[in-house]
């Protein structure tokens, strides 16, 4: 008899199904369209584990997922392990190479503030309105770090739509991008930029980290460690070091980020009215942010005799490298010997450290 | 005269889509080079007839690097 009432079978709830629903898709989504397998795959199945009924896996201080979250992601170790890997696999050049590019990342982090502001508007709280807004950003591990601390009961939905808008970037910035600009502009080529050798390339981790670190100190776990992961790479000293970081450990702490992420996801916190609201403010987010990307770069296209293609302001937003790559291909249709990709980069790694610093401005307001 | 495609941005050769002596027009695809896990078309700049090759499949070039020299009339 304790067999039977211990069964799970007699305890599933329709939110549960609906939930492996929504598991179940994720992995179908990251199977056949491969949209970010490398995580919607342990999310979805993080999904489904986390709504069977009578695992125990959750409950607090024994659950295996339990533990996973805890560990990694309240503990906010995931998150900064993953930038150690991003900082080890980005190349500064292109950044450095245009500096005054570096003005589109920070122009794109306009969709954040507003979408803030609309979400405190619509009745969120201003913690669980900043974690909502993050997904502007379109930057994973940034909104995990940023909604684990101002709005835990949010962080599953948030997470979902900042992959999900990762992953569709280049259905959903072309027609902004059209729409803001006009043919010629698209046709706009761009002067070549300045040469840049590989001491400043090793300087800049190092001057970047303090600088950013003082001033925004709660931006310090993401920024240490993509400066360092980045230090790695450009020391040329370290070769095994800057491997682990991009590769092995990236991949490990992939693994567990997505299955904590997709615990998070149960019935009883996912299954509300307002987490449609929060996939919408999320894409208007990301939006108005690939918006005001090209518009800054429209603006400052105003005072400059050397001209910006517009279509390089909407790589502000940080989803690396999609929306550079968005960029070349829009940019190749009005003009096929156009090549954008590289002068992107530039706003498209501005972006990520952009987010970062907005998400260490919310943390610095809010907590 | 000879004319020079060079590399765009920096990134491997992914195809070269032409060989020597070929009579190519403008605008033709010449090669293909990979940068960003992204596949980016290279093409002619002008009429003419491919003189010389200087990379091959897998090549890691730099922006600006010669990659094909084109004969003109």
């Amino acid at each position: 008899m304790a067999f039977i009432e211990n069964m799970g079978l007699l305890a599933v709830t329709p939110g549960l199904v609906l939930m492996w629903v929504i598991g179940l898709t994720l992995i179908y989504l990251a199977v056949t369209r491969q949209y970010e397998p490398l995580l919607l795959l342990p999310i979805g199945f993080g999904i489904l584990l986390a709504n069977l009924p009578l695992t125990q896996l959750l409950d607090p201080g024994e659950g295996l997922l339990w533990r996973f979250y805890h560990h990694g992601i309240e503990w906010r170790i995931l998150p900064p392990l993953i930038f150690l890997g991003l900082g080890a696999l980005t190349d500064f050049g292109p950044l450095l190479s245009q500096p005054r590019l570096i003005f589109l990342g920070a122009g794109a982090q306009v969709g954040v503030y507003l979408t803030f502001f609309l979400a405190f508007g619509l009745g969120f709280s201003l913690e669980d309105a900043a974690a909502i807004s993050i997904i502007g950003g379109a930057d994973g591990p940034t909104t995990i770090f940023l909604a684990a601390q101002l709005a835990p009961h949010l962080l599953g939905a948030c997470a979902v739509a900042a992959y999900s808008y990762m992953a569709l970037v280049p259905i959903i910035q072309p027609p902004v991008m059209r729409l803001l600009t006009t043919e010629s502009e698209r046709k706009i080529r761009m002067g070549k930029g300045r040469k840049v050798g590989s001491r400043e390339k090793l300087l800049f981790p190092i001057t970047a980290a303090l600088v950013i670190i003082l001033m925004v100190p709660a931006s310090a776990p993401l920024v240490s460690m993509f400066m360092l992961g980045n230090l790695f790479r450009e020391s040329g000293v370290v070769e095994r070091l800057s491997d682990v970081a991009q590769n092995s450990l990236m991949n490990i702490a992939t693994i567990f980020l997505g299955i904590s992420v997709g615990a998070t996801m149960t019935a009883d916190t996912f299954l509300r009215a307002d987490v449609i609201l929060i996939f919408i403010l999320g894409l208007l987010a990301f939006m108005i942010s690939t918006a005001s990307g090209i518009l800054l770069a429209k603006l400052m296209n105003l005072f400059t005799t050397n001209k910006i293609n517009p279509l390089v302001g909407a790589a502000g937003v940080s989803a690396v490298p999609m929306a550079a790559r968005v960029v070349q291909k829009i940019g190749a249709q009005a003009d096929k010997k156009n090549y954008l990709l590289m002068f992107a980069m530039g706003p498209n790694i501005a972006g990520v450290i952009g987010t970062v610093i907005a998400a260490g401005i919310f943390l610095t307001m809010l907590q | 005269m000879t004319e020079e495609v060079l590399a765009p941005l920096s990134g491997t050769i992914w195809k070269v889509t032409v060989a020597i002596d070929e009579a190519i027009e403008e605008d033709d695809e010449v090669l293909i080079l990979e940068a960003l896990k992204m596949e980016t078309p290279i093409y002619a700049p002008c009429d003419g007839k491919v003189k010389e090759i200087h990379v091959k499949e897998g090549d890691t070039v730099e922006e600006d690097q010669l990659l094909i020299s084109i004969e003109t009339e």
